[in-house]
């Protein structure tokens, strides 16, 4: 298909943070996960771990603790309260004070009645949880003076202690975590790398695992004495195994029934399956690592060459270097001027970002935290200028996502209840709410957004996975498409046949034609034909796609491992055919090669991909933010065995 | 490491009628860095500038009058202080002439001393131990002075310190024997007293030198034993302890002392690792106790000695990297250096990796944890060196057993020493030994030495199998090993011993080369050294070389010697495999050179002993390093990993080293010819190698390039291709 210039980008220095609480829920098989910036996502561990919301963090908000009562979702924190969380509307919906101090940990009661918080002044606080709210009900009073049973016995519940409130048995071990089990066996972890089960009837001690050489924080201990807790005979605790997915310090574990998933220090997710569980290999068995967010960090202007990249805090604006040169495939072309820096925007407020936009003309900027949404009008040709617009109509207040027109002429909010705002562009630079698009049935929070290029059409995505594609001359809307069972992790456009191309978590692809409102022939054929396995086993979600302006048969879509120009008018590879094919063409002869090709054109040059977009110039954009770079960051773990120390 | 540079006369000395006090009582430092004060024993003070050596100021009182304290300099106010018959206090500036016509107030107490510190006011100590900031005194100077001390006490030394806006003086004091230490702090006053544990011998200490490091007080004393002691004062310490404590000590250092008592000794910490002591006999000067040296405290290593020239007064002072030792007529100052000490800088030359590791791992890295707990140092210390001071009383029984021992072997017999000592290191523990083992050594060298007919060889060798002793601690260990043609013991040091000097290394050599066979095929060697050179002997009886050397070369070379008419060398030639397989030297001969092979060394140093060879013995040791090269060239050999070799490298630098020390001898000896012209069919061979090598350059660059192109920088602008 030929060359293509690409613009390596690698100055996004993108840095999550790390990762504090974890808790599962097992009904819905949902994960939420809890960062120290104190934002919370939630993944879907029925459909291929996909990211499905993240709630952005909060300044102020530290999270120590998560706690699943059905389907609702509470955190407690070092702030001293206890906060529920809207998920439909990706926000708190309230929190309540405690007054106890930093709260270390939250849980519920197995009825879902009641939650109980342990606090930093020792006390165990219950709170009725009613319809709406919860209340306080109790305070179990601290245990003063009492020493090796660390939790108070005469709680019922399954309760996890931190930050041993019973102290230490020896003086110079810390008791970093200490667990109470419903038969009445605690199971503590210290500083001196012991996990002891001790009989919480007697206070004896009934057995010692020496884990770890290493000063064993919360997590390694953690990480190891959950395994055992899995294969609790009544009789002994016996240690399994020990995992080491971790370069840091795990901070948070959860068990779910076939796997343990973990995350701490080094920010990254670790689902690694128990493989007794499984009978044979499969999809579910292998190990899974989460590394970067299923959702767009990353906006590019296609014509004016600029890329905003979306920091919790901040938003910087780039604009892409040139070259003129011409150069063999491989070769670095030199350049004419260098990429540069053109705006730091720093957020107001406590809240972080939790979506941006930048209008593909590159002269309008917006993003949203939960508690407002702001545009800037940009000026980047000569005296780089950015201005705020100042007045912005009322309903909006905060979007999930953002999106402008390709003419720059509205720009689309996804609002509350799965509502799509359209605020138009009027004369003198001002911007008014024209239209508001109800959701004809989900509430569910709208995650994905996209506009043809002819300004005709709008579809919207949420997580409920419908997709609602909306007529924006009609201003009402057009069809739904039909529900797949797994969530679209990306969709697009295209510019010329305004089909509509999704691709879902569970890496199935699908073509929508809107106008005709039903699947097109290439799409169905695909779906007969079946995507290739080595397609369906990989295990990032594609979270972006384009096309190509030129040749209306590309799209171009990226997941974080590779990126994959798809050619329709090329034959689909089948089972037998050889997916990864680039290396053969390239050792054909110019004849030999038309019988290799295939649709699925797939480059793995790159690595840990943020972003692939290809600009209108037909250059290609790719952000690279190589896992090591982010490792390197990180503080050094607490502690690590040195020689002769 | 430390040296002593080239130092200087700063001023002559007037000695004085009682021939044990220093003519000098004190040396201060001025505002100026440059300046001394220097206050003589009687009547003056003068003020040096002591690069130029040159007086710049001297005061002196009137006949009859007194000096009865070191001048001061007043770092605020830019005066001078002194005190004259003891209860006169002077104060004058720069520029006064005549220190009569100064400023001057008698107090109603006699006076020890006045001390300054840059960064505080100046204090002044009375002798019954009471203390006053200058300034208030001279304000009141009739106010009446408590008595602090009781009637039989006396101060022996002071100083002061300024330790984070908190002001200390230090003093010590004797009574009936007993020492105690008292630490005053100022503003808020307190003062705590201490009791120094007594010396076994009651010998009251010779010196006495505090710094401060790591808010931590250090107190160093040295006693006539030789012994050097450590106490550490919390700079924020426990505020009001109840009665008189008694202080930690840690040994730092034991002194070799020599015959005689030490009169006038003292030490002076020159930085953690560091200690400069005066009038100690120096360990490898056999007489005199005039000697300034620098031992390091880590390691109790000697790292510079210098002889001084007449007898030392005793007092040392040390001020911004320069020594000031009054000795003889004059009061030199020498200028030192204490760079950070590494094991391995004070090792040398590392030696073979593997080896040295399996090898000096016990004995090295617990050299501080054995000699003073080595914790960081912290309000822990006190009570750590209190721990390690109830152990070391608990060793006390077996530390008299070492003395005894030690007697034993001035006067008794062979087998009695020889059984008694072998007893007493089978049966003490690795902490315990160190110390004495090194004593212990030193003593059987020096009857030896003294007796010809004493030697126990076994004793000696167990004393260096316990990896606690090393070249400097005994310095002529291995030279009596050799002298007794002990080759075992030689092994042994030559293995164990880290600091072998070059010189010896070289006597080694020299004695090795030129035994008869026979008489060292007799002897038994360590058993490893043993096998690994028979299994190099035995091994290769064909097989093809590595490196690029292949007897084709010969082959090429005897072409080129065919245009040169020298019949007994082509015979060589001809038959070249059948000369490398035979070991020049035998076995044990072999196993003894390699060990000097292994030994550590510096280039530079080594160089000038080798010359001390003479041409038969350099070809001999050139033919056996040709063999033992060629034998590891040879594809068949393969080490066994473990055992103790000599490396590639090692061989090739000691070839280097040999011709370089010999060159012109071999090219005029004629039967080195040979030798020689094997030699170079070597380098060309090698020099072939790295033509061929050359010449897959451009492949191996491309590789290279290959690898470079991952390299990526922030940005790129890159040409793919997608088919």
């Amino acid at each position: 298909m030929g060359e293509l210039k690409v613009h390596r980008v690698r100055f996004f220095d993108y840095m999550p943070t790390a990762i504090r609480a974890m808790a599962f829920n097992a009904h819905t098989e949902r994960l939420a996960l809890a960062r120290m910036d104190g934002s919370v996502e939630i993944f879907n561990f029925t459909d291929h771990y996909f990211q499905e919301k993240v709630i952005p963090g909060k300044d102020s908000r530290s999270i120590e603790s998560l706690c699943w009562v059905g389907g609702r979702l509470f955190s407690a924190g070092l702030n001293g309260e206890i906060a529920e969380y809207d998920l439909e509307n990706l926000r708190p919906k309230y929190s309540l004070e405690a007054y106890g101090g930093p709260i270390w940990t939250v849980i519920s009661n197995t009825q879902g009645t009641q939650l109980a918080i342990g606090c930093e002044d020792g006390t165990v606080k219950l709170f009725e949880v009613l319809e709406e709210h919860i209340q306080f009900e109790r305070n179990l009073d601290r245990q003063k003076g009492k020493r090796n049973s660390p939790s108070d016995c005469s709680l019922t519940y399954r309760l996890l202690v931190d930050r041993g409130i019973g102290g230490s048995k020896s003086r110079e071990t810390v008791v970093w975590s200490v667990a109470f089990l419903s038969d009445h066996t605690v199971v503590s972890g210290d500083s001196a790398g012991k996990v002891q089960v001790w009989d919480g009837h007697t206070g004896t001690l009934v057995k010692t695992h020496l884990v770890t050489k290493w000063d064993v924080f919360l997590p390694d201990l953690a990480f190891q004495f959950i395994a055992p807790t899995l294969h609790q005979q009544d009789k002994e605790w016996v240690r399994t195994r020990t995992f080491k997915n971790h370069t840091h310090d795990v901070r948070a574990l959860a068990e779910i029934e076939t796997a343990i998933v973990s995350g701490g220090m080094d920010t990254h997710l670790v689902v690694r399956p128990l493989l007794e569980k499984f009978d044979e290999k499969s999809h579910a068995s292998g190990l899974r690592k989460i590394h970067f967010p299923h959702r767009n960090l990353v906006s590019c202007a296609k014509k004016a060459g600029l890329l905003l990249f979306q920091f919790p805090g901040q938003l910087e604006l780039w604009r892409l270097g040139d070259s003129d040169g011409h150069g063999k495939p491989g070769d670095r072309l030199p350049l004419k001027w260098k990429p540069e820096k053109l705006l730091l925007l720093k957020r107001k407020g406590e809240d972080h970002i939790c979506c941006s936009a930048l209008s593909s003309c590159g002269g309008w900027l917006a993003y949203s935290t939960v508690s407002s949404v702001r545009i800037y009008r940009l000026q980047t040709d000569n005296n780089i200028s950015i201005t705020k617009v100042s007045k912005l109509p009322k309903v909006l207040r905060s979007a999930h996502q953002l999106c402008f027109s390709s003419d720059s002429s509205k720009m689309f909010a996804a609002s509350s209840q799965s509502s799509v705002l359209v605020i138009a562009l009027t004369q003198s630079e001002s911007w008014s709410h024209s239209v508001t698009f109800p959701s004809p049935g989900s509430r569910q929070p709208i995650h994905l957004m996209t506009t043809s290029v002819d300004g005709k059409w709008l579809a919207a995505a949420n997580s409920d996975c419908e997709i609602h594609v909306y007529n924006l001359q009609k201003l009402k809307l057009h069809c739904i498409v039909p529900v797949y069972g797994s969530c679209p992790s990306a969709m697009g456009i295209h510019p010329t046949t305004n089909n509509l191309t999704m691709v879902h978590a569970d890496q199935q692809l699908f073509e929508y034609s809107i106008v005709e409102k039903q699947y097109t022939d290439w799409s169905r054929k695909l779906q007969k034909q079946g995507l290739h396995n080595v397609w369906l086993d990989r295990d990032t979600p594609v979270t972006h796609v384009t096309f190509n302006p030129k040749n209306p048969n590309q799209v171009v879509l990226h997941d974080m491992h590779m990126f994959c120009i798809i050619d329709q008018s090329l034959p689909l590879p089948d089972q037998k055919t050889q997916f990864y094919n680039q290396m053969t063409l390239r050792s054909l002869s110019e004849q030999e090669r038309p019988s290799h090709l295939h649709a699925f054109k797939i480059c793995k040059t790159f690595q840990d991909l943020l972003c692939v977009s290809l600009l209108d110039d037909q250059s290609l954009v790719v952000v690279e933010r190589p896992l090591l770079a982010i490792t390197s960051q990180l503080p050094a773990p607490v502690r690590q065995k040195k020689f002769a120390t | 490491m430390a040296a002593l540079y080239e130092g200087f006369t700063l001023c002559g000395l007037v000695p004085t009628q009682n021939a044990s006090d220093s003519p000098i009582q004190g040396i201060e430092l001025d505002g100026d860095s440059d300046h001394a004060v220097v206050t003589d024993s009687t009547r003056s003070v003068t003020l040096y500038k002591v690069s130029d050596q040159k007086p710049l100021g001297s005061w002196t009182v009137k006949q009859g009058q007194l000096l009865t304290c070191p001048a001061v300099c007043n770092f605020q106010t830019k005066e001078y202080v002194v005190v004259s018959d003891n209860k006169v206090i002077r104060v004058w500036k720069d520029e006064d002439l005549n220190i009569d016509k100064a400023f001057k107030a008698t107090v109603s107490a006699d006076v020890w001393r006045v001390h300054s510190a840059p960064g505080g006011e100046p204090v002044v100590l009375f002798q019954r131990g009471a203390v006053r900031l200058l300034d208030s005194l001279l304000s009141a100077p009739q106010q009446p002075i408590e008595d602090v001390l009781s009637e039989e006490e006396v101060i022996r030394w002071s100083t002061n310190i300024v330790a984070e806006k908190q002001h200390f003086v230090l003093f010590t004091t004797e009574q009936k024997g007993e020492h105690f230490l008292y630490v005053q702090r100022l503003n808020p006053n307190t003062l705590q007293k201490y009791r120094l544990e007594r010396e076994d011998s009651g010998a009251p200490p010779l010196s006495f030198s505090a710094s401060l490091r790591d808010k931590h007080i250090n107190l160093l004393y040295l006693y006539p034993n030789g012994c050097v002691y450590q106490s550490v004062v919390a700079v924020r310490g426990p505020v009001e302890l109840e009665g008189v404590q008694t202080l930690p000590r840690s040994l730092r250092l034991r002194l070799p002392v020599g015959e005689g008592k030490l009169g006038a000794a003292s030490a002076v910490a020159l930085d953690e690792a560091h200690v400069a002591v005066v009038g100690m006999p120096h360990p490898s000067a056999r007489t005199g106790k005039d000697f300034l040296c620098i031992w390091n405290t880590n390691f109790q290593t000697l790292q510079a000695g210098k002889e001084m020239v007449g007898r030392i007064h005793g007092p040392v002072w040390c001020y911004l990297g320069k020594l000031f030792v009054p000795h003889g007529k004059a009061l030199s100052v020498i200028p030192y250096e204490c760079q950070k000490s590494s094991l391995a800088s004070a090792l040398g030359k590392l030696r073979h990796a593997g080896i040295a590791v399996s090898k000096s791992s016990v004995a090295v890295p617990s050299w501080n944890s054995l000699l003073h707990g080595d914790q960081p140092q912290g309000p822990a210390k006190i009570v750590d060196t209190r721990k390690s001071k109830l152990s070391r009383k608990s060793q006390s029984a077996t530390a008299l057993n070492v003395d005894q021992v030690l007697e034993l072997i001035k006067t008794g017999p062979v087998e009695e020493v020889q059984r008694e000592v072998e007893a007493l290191v089978s049966r003490g523990d690795a902490q315990d030994l160190q110390l004495s083992v090194g004593q212990l050594a030193c003593h059987l060298v020096a009857r030896s030495q003294a007796e010809t007919a004493f030697y126990t060889p076994g004793a000696l060798a167990q004393l260096v199998q316990t990896q606690c002793l090393c070249h400097s601690v005994c310095p002529d260990l291995l030279l009596l090993a050799l002298e007794h043609k002990d080759y075992f013991l030689c092994q042994l040091c030559l293995q164990l011993f880290p600091d072998i000097p070059e010189v010896v290394t070289c006597a080694c050599l020299k004695t090795f080369i030129s035994v008869p066979d026979g008489d060292v095929e007799m002897v038994s060697l360590e058993p490893d050294s043993v096998s690994f050179m028979e299994g190099l002997v035995a091994a290769g009886d064909r097989g093809g070389q590595q490196n690029g050397f292949s007897p084709p070369l010969f082959e090429e070379d005897s072409c080129d010697a065919h245009h040169q008419p020298k019949p007994p060398q082509h015979q060589d030639k001809k038959n070249p495999t059948l000369q490398l397989e035979a070991c020049p030297v035998g076995l044990h001969k072999a196993v003894l050179l390699n060990e000097v092979l292994q030994t550590a060394y510096s280039d530079n140093f080594l160089l000038p002993h080798l010359k001390d060879l003479n041409a038969q013995q350099v070809i001999l040791f050139l033919q056996y390093l040709q063999f033992v090269y060629l034998k590891f060239s040879q594809d068949v050999y393969t080490q066994t990993p473990g055992l103790r070799s000599p490396t590639m490298t090692q061989i090739i630098d000691w070839l280097c080293l040999l011709l370089d020390a010999h060159f012109t001898v071999l090219v005029m000896a004629p039967d080195a010819k040979g030798l020689l012209s094997n030699l170079e069919s070597f380098v060309k061979s090698q020099v072939k190698l790295f033509s061929e090598l050359g010449k897959i350059e451009g492949s191996l660059q491309e590789l290279h390039k290959m690898k470079l192109s991952k390299d990526i920088s922030q940005y790129s602008i890159e040409v793919i291709e997608l088919f």
